[in-house]
C-alpha cells in the first residue's frame, strides 16, 4: 500500500520533516510544499536529512512554492524532482493514500 | 494646525525593533510585520527591523509568486527607505545555516553576528515579534 506524504513546514522551524521521515515506510513518496520546500534545498543545515531520505523514498518538491520563495530548480538537492500542480494531482492519483504532515 | 495626537508637543522617541523569524507566504506573519512597520513609521519613532531564523528568507532575491496566486510583497522591503525605515539587520548565523549570503538578499542590509544582534535587542525600548 503506497502512501504519499506531504510536508508543509520549514525544517528550521518545526520537526515536521524529521517526524515524517521517521514514519514514512520504504517506498512511500514525500512531497514538499509551502514552507516545506526549504527542506529540499542544497547547502543548508538540513540538506543531509533529505539527501538521506532519497535512498528509500522518491522525493518531490512543488515548483510554484519554490519560485514564490525566490528559489529555482537549480538549488534543489540532486535526486529530488520538481513538480507543478498537475504533478501534485498525478501523485495523489498514483498513491492510494495521502498523509499530510502539518 | 496641529493634529490632536500632536498637542502635547514632541513626544519621546522610542526605539522599536520588529523581529522577523518567519518565512514569507506560508503564514501571514511576514506580510503583517511589514504592514505594522509601515504604520508605525508614520509616528516618527526610531524603527529597525531584524531578520533572523527563517525570517531571512523574507529578503531572498527573485521571489516570483505568479504560480501560487499570492501577492509578491518583497518589493516593499526596498520601499522602506522612503518611510525612513533604514535599519535592516540580518543575522549572519541564520544566513549561513540556510546556505545564503548577503548577495542573495534583495535590499541593502547590515549583516551582524547573533551576539551583536542580541546586544542590539537589549538596547530597544519595545520589541515586536513576528
Amino acid at each position: 500500500m503506497s502512501m504519499l506524504h506531504t510536508v508543509n513546514k520549514s525544517p528550521f522551524e518545526r520537526n515536521t520533516l524529521v517526524s515524517c521521515l521517521g514514519h514514512a515506510t520504504a517506498g512511500s513518496a514525500i512531497l514538499l510544499i509551502e514552507d516545506g520546500v526549504y527542506g529540499a534545498l542544497e547547502g543548508t543545515a538540513h540538506s543531509d536529512l533529505l539527501r538521506g531520505a532519497l535512498a528509500e523514498h522518491s522525493v518531490y518538491v512543488l515548483g510554484p512554492d519554490l519560485n514564490a520563495r525566490g528559489m529555482t530548480d537549480a538549488q534543489v538537492i540532486e535526486g529530488v524532482s520538481v513538480v507543478d500542480y498537475g504533478g501534485f494531482v498525478d501523485l495523489t492519483e498514483k498513491h492510494e493514500k495521502v498523509q499530510a504532515w502539518l | 494646525m496641529s493634529e490632536p495626537w500632536e498637542e502635547e508637543g514632541p513626544g519621546t522617541i522610542k526605539k522599536f525593533m520588529y523581529v522577523n523569524r518567519k518565512p514569507p507566504y506560508g503564514t501571514i506573519y511576514a506580510l503583517e510585520s511589514l504592514e505594522v512597520v509601515l504604520i508605525a513609521a508614520a509616528f516618527e519613532q526610531d524603527v529597525s527591523m531584524a531578520f533572523l531564523d527563517d525570517g531571512v528568507y523574507q529578503l531572498k532575491k527573485g521571489q516570483d509568486t505568479k504560480g501560487i496566486g499570492q501577492k509578491n510583497f518583497s518589493p516593499t522591503y526596498r520601499a522602506l527607505e522612503g518611510y525612513d525605515v533604514e535599519k535592516l539587520y540580518v543575522e549572519a548565523e541564520s544566513l549561513a545555516e540556510r546556505g545564503l549570503s548577503e548577495d542573495d538578499l534583495l535590499v541593502p542590509v547590515e549583516v551582524m553576528s547573533r551576539e551583536a544582534l542580541a546586544e542590539l535587542m537589549n538596547e530597544q525600548d519595545v520589541i515586536l515579534s513576528f
